[in-house]
């Protein structure tokens, strides 16, 4: 299935002989949702090209020697500013539900289950 | 145990990730499925094949699968594949009239660099009270049906402790190399929600 996407055009994308290369699964997961969103037709292989590009050559290199890692926060932060253009999410909506996360887990005692119900227990 | 109960939040991006596949899933605008078949497209590309590399090895070789059973993280580390964050790996065997299954009730907790990504199932809300409710019906629904005399465990995996099942090796493979018998594991035999199918 993905073997049809342009992955070659990918400047510095991680990989093997055998396509794409992750270093921890948060990546692999920021991977496929872009896979998956283009596939569901909410926007063009070449418009996400576009906007990983921009980021790669605009962005703060963070302070990191992983290189998956690097790649993978700008991937992470084109993907978030692609879908706030496309006004699928937004900044703000986003942020929220990070902290919400966030404070999902450090209410939920070890060994239960991570629900985001638990954000609104604090 | 001192009172330090809750549990630390994964990094920054992984925690955006979530952000986002969560709005994004809710709001409909990605499937659930169409995102699974991706991430199953690239489950080996994490921790390739590492966890079937070890199951195949304690399939030839008594002494290692002995060493696997009595600690595992080390064993594991022969094979040069350890775990990021520390954390310590269990196998647990099947056997004739025991058969393990493996879930991660926090969503952090899967044993990546052996078993590859956690399939978005593994990680639903669904799968992680159910496993432990109704084993033998979430097996039904990965199409395993156990004779009823079969015992069931479930494992839960946490922070500290992560599980991987040792499948009972099939009938029918006694010629194949460490390679081919890899080759027949799979990720979900690992889990426990699948079971190897003997070569036809």
């Amino acid at each position: 299935m993905t073997e049809t996407l342009p992955i070659d055009q990918f400047p510095e994308l991680p990989r093997d002989d055998q396509g794409p290369v992750f270093s921890e699964p948060w990546q692999a997961e920021a991977f496929a949702m872009t896979v998956t969103l283009h596939k569901a037709g909410h926007f063009e292989w070449s418009e996400w090209v576009d906007y990983i590009s921009a980021e790669i050559s605009t962005g703060t290199p963070p302070d990191e020697n992983d290189h998956n890692a690097i790649y993978y926060r700008q991937w992470l932060s084109a993907l978030e500013r692609l879908v706030a253009d496309k006004g699928l999410s937004s900044p703000p909506e986003l942020m929220h539900r990070k902290d919400a996360w966030r404070r999902a887990y450090e209410h939920t005692p070890h060994g239960e289950p991570v629900e985001l119900v638990r954000a609104e227990q604090g | 145990m001192a009172k330090h109960e809750h549990t630390a939040p994964p990094s920054d991006p992984a925690l955006r990730v979530k952000a986002l596949e969560s709005l994004l899933l809710e709001k409909g605008l990605i499937d659930a499925k169409a995102l699974d078949e991706i991430i199953d497209t690239y489950e080996n590309k994490v921790g390739p094949r590492n966890g079937a590399a070890v199951v195949a090895r304690a399939w030839v070789d008594a002494d290692y699968k002995k060493r696997l059973l009595d600690d595992a993280t080390a064993a594991i580390a022969e094979l040069g594949f350890s775990g990021v964050q520390g954390e310590d790996m269990v196998v647990v065997e099947n056997l004739p009239g025991l058969h393990n299954i493996v879930v991660c009730t926090l969503c952090s907790c899967y044993p990546w660099p052996t078993l590859g990504l956690p399939p978005v199932w593994y990680k639903a809300a669904p799968y992680r009270s159910r496993a432990v409710s109704d084993p033998r019906g979430v097996l039904d629904e990965f199409g395993v049906s156990l004779a009823d005399d079969v015992e069931i465990r479930v494992w839960d995996s946490n922070a500290e402790l992560r599980y991987l099942v040792l499948p009972e090796r099939p009938d029918g493979t006694d010629g194949m190399s460490e390679d081919e018998l890899a080759a027949m594991v799979t990720r979900d035999s690992m889990i426990g929600t699948g079971v190897i199918q003997a070569p036809k």
